[in-house]
């Protein structure tokens, strides 16, 4: 099998969940965005892992072993990246992620465009919501 | 107690007592009378003692060097010759008399405390500076009455007359301070000291090599400080302060510090021929043109103030004619009689509840309503007038026998040419003086219309001191000739029988001139309505006085004159009395030299900051401004856009860094 | 084979290259609308998709261990933990307009831009390499378990911490905002000592929902 396959095709997977990393609004979205950008890099490393335990003599099988912790790892950082999400979402009402604007240049006074004027609605009610489950 | 400590008393206790008024003058409001008359009368005892202790002889002459200063030492040093004892016992009186009147003058006004205190701080600085044998030191006490002067004459800023008189003052006297310090520094320099004694020891022997130099730059601070032409300008506006500040300082003090300065100083000023003509011409030109300017005066005050600056010419006219003796002889007896003839004017105006003669002469009676002021007032007239056995004519006729001793050319002191010039002026501003004095008794007290409003007696205290200064005003002349020369130079004071003669005569005839005028032109005083009055007579002194002083201008169209016919002064002046109402047009002169060009120059640069550099400082921000907007727009705070950003980046670094590696 | 024989050709392919072309393509196109779907349970479901079109891509490569763990772990918790996440973040249900944020062009120019670069460097960097699937699985469990326990034993165990790291790391998450939203006990004990189960409680109606 020609290696361009899976390279190609691990490339265009990348591309696609970089694509979702920057337009998606849900972060549990862009969570699952940031799955597929993983998994092109483990089809990249199989393949070229099988490609190599074919053309060397020995091989360490590293691409294999690291698909594996990176499995292992996306697994920890999927549960990670939840209970970040679901703190923020308890704490703001909200998981999209332009409207986590705090770091923004005068955040606080400036509510221009529509995005932050619907912010300025959305987190009183989110607050609202949070009081009322708190009681 | 020694001399030399009693001495050093009579400047410290008046500082004390200002600076505790300063300190106590809000919280112990019932200490601040005692605290302004109490150290000024004991400085006044203690002057008269120190007077009769050095007694005419040798100076006490006592120096004390606090710190090394390089390499002419600065010390503090004492030097009262007869002179300096005589002057501060005038000093003393006067500046008594004035805190005693002041708290009658002032007695409901809030700014008191800091009055009182800024007049004894005044008084303690002008005994410095009759006491100093140090220049320097001396210059201390100078610059203190000046800045004094400023607050006191600025003392009712609510009016802008008062604001602009005080800044007026202010700038006319350190005009002349800047030459001053540069001419003491040169005079410094030259004598190789800043003491007295030692700087009159190195004229003696020859030592000064800028003698005409060091005179004029001295003659400069001098002519601010003493009002003499051309820098005599502020003393008529500085009337715009309270009466007794003008008794003190403009009458009987501060002017008098440049005429006691020449005189300590004169062996310095005889050293140059040039500077004792010009000496001569400036008090020359200061008293003809003062008395043509006093007679056209409406305000009272005013008359008062040009007066003096004639009768400091008469004191600097005798100073170039190599006479200290004379000099001091005259401040000593017009300091007595002008603070008088100023402290009687409080009473008046007081009483007419305004200022202007010309509604003065409208008023019926205001003789019977002060009394005190009234007779007071007449001894101090005759006595400005030179009229025998007043003080003033003994005080000037040595003035103008000293002059006509030089024209005679026996002296090698003084040129003939200034004893010439100071005889004439002399002469011719006796007759002045005689008129304006005249004029001013006529239309103040023999007034003709309604009668006099009537607010009760004058304070006591207001009144009392009168009397205490008509004494000498009255004999001190007649009985101090004699014995004055032991104290000076030595001297004859004696009057000279032709100078007496032609003095009292020329003086005769303007009394008789004006009272002809007077008669002649009091017939139209009815037909012609004029007059203001204060809005609040039942008010102390001062506040009245403030009134009048800011009514004046809207009431008679000109802070000066009055438009008033039945003037004797404007029959007598002709087509003269519009200039001489305004001082000879002076200040337009300054205004166009002086104050245009500098308004000019400020508005000049005031537009190169506004349009030219601020437009580059501008433009500068400009640019930044934008890049800092369109940075900041970058800064949406969403994070996805950041990523997006710094990926492309990457993208774009990498297809870059791929063409470079693979050589494209 | 061995490297010495012929090139093969793109027109010419194999059966393994032609199922791995078919699979792929399904592979990219559910990532497509995985990241492109207004549905957002939807996606959690496309991406399901796109990990099993990645299993079988893993099985055809011969790496038959990782496709089994991709299945397990990726199909079987991952999505399964989205999906809990979606629900409890109480995401819509159906259509959402606003899926896509105002940043969607930026992103497409970026993810355009970076696919080009990288298709037109790996295809002109690999399009001659070949790689030979016959004989044994490259990846079989054996090969790689072999290969695990010998050689990465150290980094396995790593991992194993970094997992207890992460495990107690989304307990804290969790447990701190649960601290933060029941901390002011105003009126009552009552109201104090039942405050910790509040957020459980909120919790399970949304468990419920989701398994609906």
């Amino acid at each position: 099998m020609h290696l361009a396959y899976p390279a190609v095709l691990s490339a265009l997977l990348f591309c696609t969940g970089l694509y979702g990393v920057l337009a998606r609004r849900n972060a549990i979205l862009v969570l699952m965005s940031v799955e597929l950008m993983l998994n092109a890099v483990n089809l990249n490393l199989v393949a070229f892992d099988v490609w190599l335990s074919r053309t060397a003599e020995e091989t360490l099988h590293s691409g294999q072993a690291l698909t594996l912790f990176t499995i292992a790892i996306a697994a920890a950082e999927i549960g990670i990246g939840l209970a970040i999400v679901l703190a923020v979402h308890r704490n703001r009402g909200t998981a999209d992620i332009d409207k986590l604007r705090d770091t923004a240049e005068g955040h606080e006074s400036r509510p221009v465009d529509g995005l932050d004027s619907g912010t300025s609605t959305a987190e009183p009610t989110g607050r609202t919501e949070k009081a009322e489950a708190t009681a | 107690m020694t001399t030399t400590t009693l001495a050093v008393l009579v400047p410290l206790l008046p500082f004390l007592g200002a600076a505790a008024g300063l300190l106590l003058g809000r919280t112990a409001p019932g200490f601040v009378r005692p605290l302004a008359v109490l150290p000024t009368l004991t400085s006044l005892v203690l002057a008269a003692l120190v007077a009769v202790r050095q007694g005419g002889d040798a100076a006490v002459d006592a120096a004390t060097e606090l710190t090394p200063t390089g390499s002419i030492p600065i010390e503090l040093a004492l030097y009262i010759d007869g002179f300096a004892a005589l002057v501060a016992v005038l000093v003393g009186l006067v500046a008594t008399c004035v805190q005693v009147y002041s708290t009658g003058y002032l007695r409901e006004d809030p700014r008191y405390p800091s009055y009182a205190a800024l007049v004894a701080l005044f008084t303690s600085a002008m005994f410095l500076v009759v006491y100093s044998g140090d220049l320097i030191v001396l210059l201390v006490g100078w610059e203190v009455m000046g800045i004094c002067s400023y607050f006191l004459v600025g003392h009712y800023w609510e009016t802008p007359e008062a604001r602009a008189a005080s800044i007026k003052a202010f700038l006319v006297t350190k005009l002349g301070d800047v030459p001053f310090l540069i001419g003491l520094f040169a005079l410094a320099t030259d004598a190789g000291s800043f003491r007295i004694t030692k700087v009159l020891g190195a004229v003696a022997h020859g030592g000064l090599d800028h003698p005409t130099l060091i005179a004029l730059l001295l003659l400069a601070g001098v002519a601010g400080k003493s009002a003499q032409f051309p820098l005599h300008t502020w003393l008529p506006d500085a009337m715009a302060g309270p009466t007794p500040v003008s008794a003190l300082i403009h009458a009987a003090t501060m002017v008098a510090a440049g005429v006691y300065f020449i005189a300590r100083l004169l062996p310095v000023f005889e050293a140059s021929q040039a500077a004792m003509v010009v000496l001569a011409v400036m008090a020359a030109v200061t008293m003809a043109g003062s008395g043509l300017a006093a007679l056209a005066q409406d305000d009272i005050k005013r008359v008062l103030a040009y007066s003096t600056i004639g009768q400091l010419g008469y004191m600097t006219g005798a100073l170039a004619v190599g006479d200290r003796g004379a000099a001091v002889f005259h401040l000593l007896s017009h300091g007595a009689f002008k603070a008088l003839l100023f402290l009687a004017a409080g009473v008046i105006i007081h009483a007419a509840g305004t200022n202007s003669l010309a509604a003065m002469s409208r008023m019926t009676g205001l003789r019977d309503r002060v009394p005190d002021a009234f007779w007071t007032m007449t001894v101090a007239l005759l006595a400005l007038a030179a009229i025998p056995p007043f003080s003033g004519f003994f005080s000037k006729e040595s003035v103008l026998g000293a002059a006509e001793h030089v024209t005679t050319g026996h002296t090698e002191h003084a040129p003939a040419a200034a004893g010439w010039i100071v005889l004439v002026a002399g002469l011719v501003t006796a007759l002045l003086t005689a008129a304006y004095a005249a004029r001013l008794w006529l239309l103040a007290f023999h007034g003709r219309g309604t009668e006099a409003p009537d607010h009760g007696r004058q304070p006591l205290t207001m009144t009392v001191v009168l009397w205490v200064l008509a004494a000498p005003s009255l004999a001190l002349g007649g009985f101090a000739y004699r014995s004055l020369p032991d104290w000076f130079d030595g001297r004859d004071l004696a009057p000279a029988l032709a100078t007496s003669v032609l003095g009292t005569g020329i003086a005769l005839i303007g009394v008789l001139v004006v009272h002809a005028a007077w008669r002649h032109t009091t017939a139209q005083a009815a037909r012609v309505p004029l007059g203001a009055v204060a809005a609040h007579p039942e008010g102390d002194a001062g506040l009245v006085e403030a009134e009048a002083i800011a009514t004046h201008a809207p009431a008679y169209g000109d802070v000066a004159s009055a438009p008033d016919p039945a003037d004797p002064g404007r029959l007598l002046l002709g087509p003269l009395h519009r200039h001489a109402a305004v001082g000879f047009h002076l200040d337009a002169v300054y205004r166009a030299l002086f104050v245009r060009p500098v308004q000019g120059g400020a508005s000049l640069v005031r537009f190169l900051d506004r349009e030219v550099v601020d437009t580059y400082v501008r433009g500068a921000g400009t640019l930044p401004r934008w890049l800092g907007t369109a940075v900041r727009r970058a800064q949406t705070g969403n994070v996805q856009t950041y990523v997006s950003a710094l990926l492309a980046g990457t993208v774009v670094l990498a297809v870059v860094a791929l063409l470079v590696a693979t050589g494209a | 084979m061995t490297l010495a024989q012929a090139p093969h050709g793109f027109l010419s392919p194999t059966g393994v290259e032609i199922a791995f072309l078919l699979v792929g393509l399904v592979t990219f196109g559910a990532a497509l609308v995985t990241v492109t779907t207004r549905q957002l349970v939807h996606a959690a479901l496309w991406l399901v998709v796109t990990l099993g079109g990645l299993a079988v891509e893993y099985l055809l490569l011969t790496a038959e261990f990782i496709a089994w763990v991709q299945v397990l772990i990726y199909v079987g918790s991952v999505v399964v933990l989205l999906l809990f996440g979606l629900m409890l973040t109480r995401a819509p249900i159906g259509r959402s307009p606003d899926a896509d944020s105002g940043n969607r062009w930026a992103a497409l120019t970026v993810a355009v831009a970076a696919a080009a670069a990288l298709v037109w460097v790996v295809v002109d960097a690999f399009r001659t390499t070949w790689i030979d699937l016959d004989g044994p699985a490259a990846g079989s469990t054996k090969v790689t378990g072999a290969s695990l326990f010998q050689n990465w034993v150290l980094p396995f165990e790593a991992l194993s911490v970094l997992l207890l790291a992460a495990l107690v790391g989304a307990i804290v998450l969790s447990r701190k905002a649960k601290a933060e939203t029941s901390s002011p006990p105003v009126n009552s004990q009552a109201t104090t000592e039942s405050s910790p189960s509040v957020p459980d409680a909120r919790k399970i109606p949304a468990e419920q929902e989701g398994a609906r």
